[in-house]
């Protein structure tokens, strides 16, 4: 009797533990759709001051549970606020080797002093620069994020940071 | 009077409130003069601002385009007068509450001549509804009960739907306002025409013209107009006279006897609504060829000394409309300009007459409501909204800057009307809130607009890298196989050539 009852749990026990293995490896994975949820919140800055080179390599990587919910500066308190809630975790304040936001702003290239050289076009995350070698460029101040990623390779200093009226 | 009165049940919340309207009535509208300097702003309709098509030192004449709007679903300007175009400029306007806003502005030379031209068209029912909905985008007409909408763009939008009912709002619930209720007095006619130029733009048969019930003399002269009309397609309605049924979708829900959907139209519920003002300018404009150039005005208060209506050009300062109702009394302390409702405070009379500005207020003293209180949740707003929303929820959701919560609570369908500020026992300045909030809201939309933009061509751009990178790997790969394939002799031969080639430059350069 007993060892019927065990034969009949036991198989029924592998048969679930089979076809769980099974669902695992044949369903998708919902780590995609967290990090759909995390960039989701991310303010799409593109400014890599995180460490990771865009908004969603962080959300990858704050999946992986590889990094800390504290990194992103134009987030701010709000948006750790929301990932800690949306992750189980404990808010913290904002690393402290970050310099938190100031005022959002965009980047204007002084046009006159412009040489062409295209550093600040291969430097923009989100192809907000236009302009061709040996012409002037030009930021596109709609599409601009304001990650201030095109300021340090200009060879001439001529691209401003202005707060958005 | 036997217009049938519509059922108050059918409307939730609302407030009886002093309409202050008798002193303004008790006289004819008095037309104003014509200043020496007349201020047309380019900001006047709900879009972007005009654009002047008149340079400064131009001669005009009453009538003339001045400014377009430069998106094709706006409204143009006309000038109100004849005289010279003595500056483009800023100006204090209404629209930044006595600050600077950009004018033209006219010298009259007291002359008042008009642009000669025939009525735009000699028999309204031969044009197509598209040829008319475009003269009266020509015509400058827009919405004169405040939104200052294009009418054109209105109808063109409210035509895509499945129309039944044009509403005539005549409907003036607002305290202190009376310039519907004078017009509908003194030129019930050109409403009618109005009304029937407009049942043919939208190809509909049914017009509800409705009145509030407290306005009897408004009442008669409209009724005996539509009998002289012997039109079947218009009716008239009264509307028991609370505080807002003349609010748009307030009054479409009276009509229609369904609620305009959160965030839809009215057109939604088969009406579209036109202010009466509004008909009788399309009238001038279709059977006169007189543009929207003036309107009729209130002004009234305890501060002016004979409150009255009077027909003002647009450009006209609020300073000339006082004047024309005998001057300021010793108490005139403060300006508003819109109804004690809804209107706003002014900080100078220098500002103009626009289309929208169909009254102003000049008091003695604002209600001050006093130092605010903590809410109690005695829920007398969620009462008297007319909206039904829950006010004390969404200061609450507010003042936690819950947007998700805001949201579910409708705040965006807040028609402004300020009903909850006057019956909240603490004092709370509800409606001030809301508009920040509605502000903030919106800012957040634009923001988020902006983010998932970023993230579409950040995508695009990490694409754009990886297919470069991609090609330059398979031209590498090529190459390499081209020469692999070629086999080392092949190899052997193009390195002599080259060194050939090197040799002969080199005596070349010797040479």
């Amino acid at each position: 009797m007993i060892i019927t009852a065990a034969i009949t749990l036991g198989s029924l026990a592998l048969l679930a533990g089979l076809l769980l293995a099974l669902a695992e490896r044949k369903l998708p994975a919902d780590a995609d759709t967290l990090v759909e949820q995390i960039n989701q919140l991310l303010p799409q800055t593109q400014c890599a001051q995180c460490g990771y080179p865009g908004c969603r390599p962080y959300a990858m990587a704050v999946a992986g549970d590889s990094v800390d919910i504290n990194r992103c500066p134009p987030g701010g308190d709000e948006l750790i606020q929301q990932l800690a809630e949306l992750l189980g975790k404990e808010p913290r304040p904002l690393a402290a080797d970050l310099v938190p936001a100031t005022t959002p702003a965009v980047a204007v290239i002084l046009e006159e002093l412009c040489i062409g050289c295209t550093y600040c076009i291969d430097a923009c995350p989100v192809d907000a620069i236009v302009g061709a070698r040996n012409l002037m460029h030009t930021v596109l101040a709609e599409e601009c994020t304001g990650c201030e990623l095109c300021v340090p390779p200009c060879p001439v200093d001529c691209i401003e940071m202005r707060v958005v009226p | 009077m036997s217009a049938p009165t519509y059922d108050l049940g059918r409307l939730h919340g609302g407030l009886r409130l002093p309409a202050h309207k008798q002193a303004s009535t008790a006289q004819a509208v008095l037309p104003c003069p014509v200043p020496r300097e007349l201020v047309v702003p380019l900001g006047q309709h709900a879009g972007d601002p005009a654009k002047p098509t008149v340079t400064v030192g131009d001669t005009v004449l009453g009538g003339q385009v001045i400014a377009r709007q430069a998106k094709r679903a706006g409204a143009s300007i006309h000038a109100p007068s004849s005289g010279i175009v003595k500056a483009i400029a800023p100006r204090p306007v209404f629209a930044r509450q006595g600050d600077d806003g950009r004018c033209i502005v006219i010298q009259t030379d007291g002359k008042d001549r008009f642009i000669a031209a025939a009525p735009p068209c000699a028999d309204y029912r031969q044009q197509t509804p598209e040829a008319l909905t475009e003269l009266i985008r020509e015509g400058g007409i827009a919405g004169l009960g405040g939104a200052v909408f294009p009418t054109a763009e209105k109808i063109g939008r409210a035509r895509q739907g499945n129309l039944q009912y044009l509403v005539i709002n005549g409907v003036e619930c607002e305290p202190y306002i009376s310039c519907d209720d004078m017009l509908m007095r003194e030129r019930p006619a050109d409403i009618v025409t109005g009304a029937q130029i407009l049942l043919h733009v939208l190809g509909i048969d049914k017009a509800v013209i409705a009145v509030e019930s407290d306005k009897p003399a408004a009442l008669i002269s409209l009724n005996s107009a539509i009998r002289e009309a012997q039109d079947p397609r218009l009716t008239l309605r009264q509307i028991p006279s609370i505080y807002p049924s003349g609010a748009e979708d307030q009054l479409v829900q009276l009509v229609a006897g369904i609620e305009v959907p959160s965030g839809g139209l009215p057109s939604d519920v088969g009406c579209v609504v036109q202010n009466v003002a509004t008909v009788a300018a399309i009238a001038d404009w279709i059977t006169r060829a007189r543009p929207l150039i003036e309107r009729i005005t209130t002004v009234t208060g305890d501060g002016v000394s004979q409150p009255v209506n009077v027909l003002a050009r647009i450009g006209t300062p609020i300073a000339s409309l006082v004047a024309a109702a005998g001057g300021y009394t010793d108490r005139a302390h403060h300006l508003v300009i819109g109804g004690a409702m809804t209107g706003k405070a002014m900080s100078n009379d220098a500002i103009p007459v626009e289309k929208a500005t169909n009254c102003a207020v000049v008091l003695s003293a604002l209600p001050q409501p006093g130092p605010e209180l903590n809410c109690i949740r005695c829920g007398e707003c969620a009462v008297v909204c007319p909206v039904q929303l829950l006010p004390q929820q969404i200061h609450w959701y507010g003042r936690a800057r819950d947007q998700a919560q805001l949201q579910r609570h409708g705040l965006m369908d807040c028609i402004e009307c300020g009903c909850c500020d006057l019956v909240c026992p603490s004092l709370i300045p509800l409606t001030t809130r809301f508009r920040e909030f509605k502000a903030v809201s919106r800012q957040l939309e634009q923001e988020k607009a902006r983010a998932t933009r970023a993230k579409q061509r950040f995508e695009a751009h990490n694409l754009r890298l990886q297919r470069a990178q991609q090609e330059r790997e398979a031209q590498l790969a090529e190459q390499k196989s081209t020469a692999r394939s070629a086999g080392p002799d092949a190899i052997a031969a193009i390195l002599a050539r080259s060194k050939d080639k090197k040799r002969s430059g080199d005596t070349e350069a010797d040479d």
